[in-house]
């Protein structure tokens, strides 16, 4: 039995692998193992971020506070985990958990979630400024150990990337849970009338999310070996983007998590590409916004054609 | 009085006279009369930006300019750079910048409507392209204003700031340009039902495209300005201009659902958001608890003021 190739999936797989080409054309060397792991080294985090955000459209929603929430866990994972690891492990849970609290009050009071996160931005922040102050702080050993761990083969950003996309299409797209979360963004009445409470659905989605942009604050560290209070502030606009490359849109839960990985890796490529064709750094980040540009123009033909 | 108290902006303004009482109070250094100036001068920047993400957000669902701090810092980077710290060119260069605002706003509804995407979505990746464009422009360099303007922004007239008589001057056209030009009705209709308003024959997009060029001016104006008080123009100076431009319209008692917009809300909120972050200052708190209590007032703000919205 042949899978069924999804259109939605095929935009953000061909536009990785034009870039990919690109690369490799322009500087035939990347294509070996050390290649790919300099080209993809800092894919890990930014993927989770982005699974982290898509969860958050997935249910309706947008996440501006990510990059800063990102940056607080990675604060904590230099400084709490490393020197008092229980502490420091259940201020992880604990930031898990007001996730979810933000959801549960965001669906509660009906509040508009950019604003919320807005604000949260400059909490996540805070904290972040009260446990490093300067930056500093170190990974904890076991998180250094993983990653920059040489897996036989394929690299380990690769690897992991892999495993990333399939966890959360399991959890997202395959699971009882997963269907729950995306009929929230769909249809968020009829899930009532089922007798689902909102209010944990959207609490569950956003500990979700946590989850994840936990776990890309912690990778982050493990790679960086040491933080800051602004380690991450990209990472908002950077998931996003990641999300909208891979072929997430803002309504009907309508995401895809394959997807989203793929897009994370697309944004991560753009950099290299460019340091490759010898632009000067100071175009990176607008050729981030070109490319996103470029595939949401893209897909519009895509989706012409199809509609014909 | 009741009638006073039912305006939606009310809240915010009690709320700003609140945190002014509440820094007042401590006696710092500056005096009250010095406190007054700093919150004026400071909440005119983000008051412009406001006014300019208010028509934006009075359209509807989705419609919000996150460019607005890539349309800042590029104005004030492009112009400085052009004036060169020349008095004689200062009025093409503030001609350039307000072109600036123009063109970005222009390429923000250009992708919005030929790509069809959410405005958050165009207008983050075209200001990706702005940023770009400052950064490669500016060089790490730091070009000074001319003279004659940044004597002007940070001069002061009838002992208030020139700023504050800007904001001042403009929110009054706002208020006008909302509430009794048939432009101000045309967005809100727009952000209350835009199939009805297309029914009724307002031209939807030109009236879109037309709030996104004057967001995108008044952001290149504000950028202009503080480039010109701050003695030259940062990369990063547009930064927290983000989520002040947002908070503002919705501290103010704006829906940011669209539809029902206030512009002496905007005002408010900006003082607000300042003398909110000197009060925590002037307790002596340090920087991240400064940032937690602000994120966690915010917040609290915005749940509270949620209730009566979402009784009608």
């Amino acid at each position: 039995m042949i899978p069924r190739i999804d259109i939605r999936l095929l935009l953000p797989v061909l536009s990785l692998a034009l870039l990919l080409a690109a690369v490799f054309w322009l500087q035939p060397r990347a294509m070996s193992y050390l290649g790919l792991n300099l080209l993809f080294n800092l894919a890990v985090p930014v993927a989770l971020a982005t699974v982290a955000q898509m969860i958050v459209i997935m249910v309706g929603d947008i996440d501006l506070s990510m990059g800063a929430f990102v940056s607080f866990v990675a604060c904590v994972t230099a400084t709490l985990v490393v020197d008092t690891p229980a502490l420091g492990y259940l201020a992880l849970v604990a930031a898990i958990l007001g996730y979810a609290a933000l959801g549960a009050l965001i669906q509660a009071r009906r509040l508009p979630a950019i604003v919320v996160t807005l604000g949260m931005s400059f909490a996540w922040g805070g904290l972040a400024v009260l446990l490093l102050p300067s930056p500093g702080g170190s990974a904890p050993g076991w998180l250094r150990a993983l990653m920059t761990a040489k897996p036989p083969l394929v690299p380990m950003a690769v690897l992991a990337s892999v495993a990333i996309a399939l966890v959360t299409h399991l959890v997202v797209m395959r699971s009882a849970f997963g269907v729950l979360l995306r009929g929230l963004g769909g249809n968020e009445r009829s899930l009532g009338k089922a007798g689902w409470s909102p209010v944990l659905l959207r609490a569950a989605a956003y500990g979700l999310a946590g989850i994840f942009a936990v776990l890309a604050g912690m990778t982050l560290v493990g790679l960086s070996t040491a933080a800051d209070a602004n380690i991450a502030l990209r990472y908002t606009l950077l998931s996003i983007a990641g999300v909208i490359l891979g072929g997430g849109e803002f309504t009907g839960g309508r995401v895809s998590p394959v997807g989203a990985v793929v897009g994370a890796l697309t944004l991560t490529l753009a950099g290299s590409f460019l340091s490759f064709l010898r632009l000067s750094p100071d175009w990176q980040i607008g050729a981030q916004g070109a490319i996103l540009i470029v595939v949401l123009a893209a897909r519009l033909l895509f989706a012409r054609r199809r509609a014909r | 009085m009741t009638a006073l108290l039912d305006r939606p902006w009310i809240w915010a303004w009690l709320a700003a006279i609140a945190a002014f009482a509440a820094t007042a109070a401590i006696g710092q250094s500056q005096g009250i009369a010095g406190l007054l100036v700093a919150a004026l001068t400071f909440s005119a920047f983000t008051t412009l930006v406001g006014l300019g993400q208010m028509f934006v957000i009075t359209l509807g669902p989705g419609n919000i300019d996150l460019s607005i701090p890539a349309t800042m810092t590029l104005a004030a980077t492009l112009s400085l750079k052009f004036m060169g710290g020349a008095g004689a060119l200062a009025l093409p260069g503030f001609a350039l910048a307000l072109a600036i605002g123009l063109g970005a706003g222009l390429a923000n509804y250009a992708l919005i409507w030929l790509l069809r995407i959410p405005p958050i979505i165009a207008t983050l990746a075209a200001s990706f392209v702005y940023q770009s464009l400052a950064i490669w422009s500016n060089r790490g360099l730091r070009i000074k204003p001319p003279e004659i303007l940044s004597d002007a922004m940070l001069g002061r007239t009838l002992g208030l700031p020139n700023v504050a008589y800007v904001a001042l001057l403009l929110c009054g056209l706002a208020w006008v340009v909302l509430e009794r030009a048939r432009f101000g009705r045309e967005v809100t209709a727009i952000g209350q039902n835009p199939r009805a308003a297309r029914r009724v024959g307002i031209p939807v997009e030109r009236v879109r495209c037309a709030t996104y060029v004057l967001c995108a001016a008044l952001a290149a104006l504000a950028g202009f300005l503080l480039a010109c008080f701050s003695g030259g123009a940062a990369l990063n100076m547009g930064q927290e201009y983000l989520l002040s431009s947002i908070a503002v319209v919705v501290i103010g008692g704006s829906s940011i659902g669209g539809g029902r917009s206030n512009v002496p809300g905007v005002p408010a909120g900006a003082l607000f958001l300042f003398l909110v972050v000197s009060m925590l200052n002037s307790y002596g708190l340090g920087a991240g608890v400064r940032l937690l209590l602000t994120g966690i007032i915010i917040v609290g703000i915005v749940a509270l003021g949620a209730r009566p919205r979402t009784a009608e």
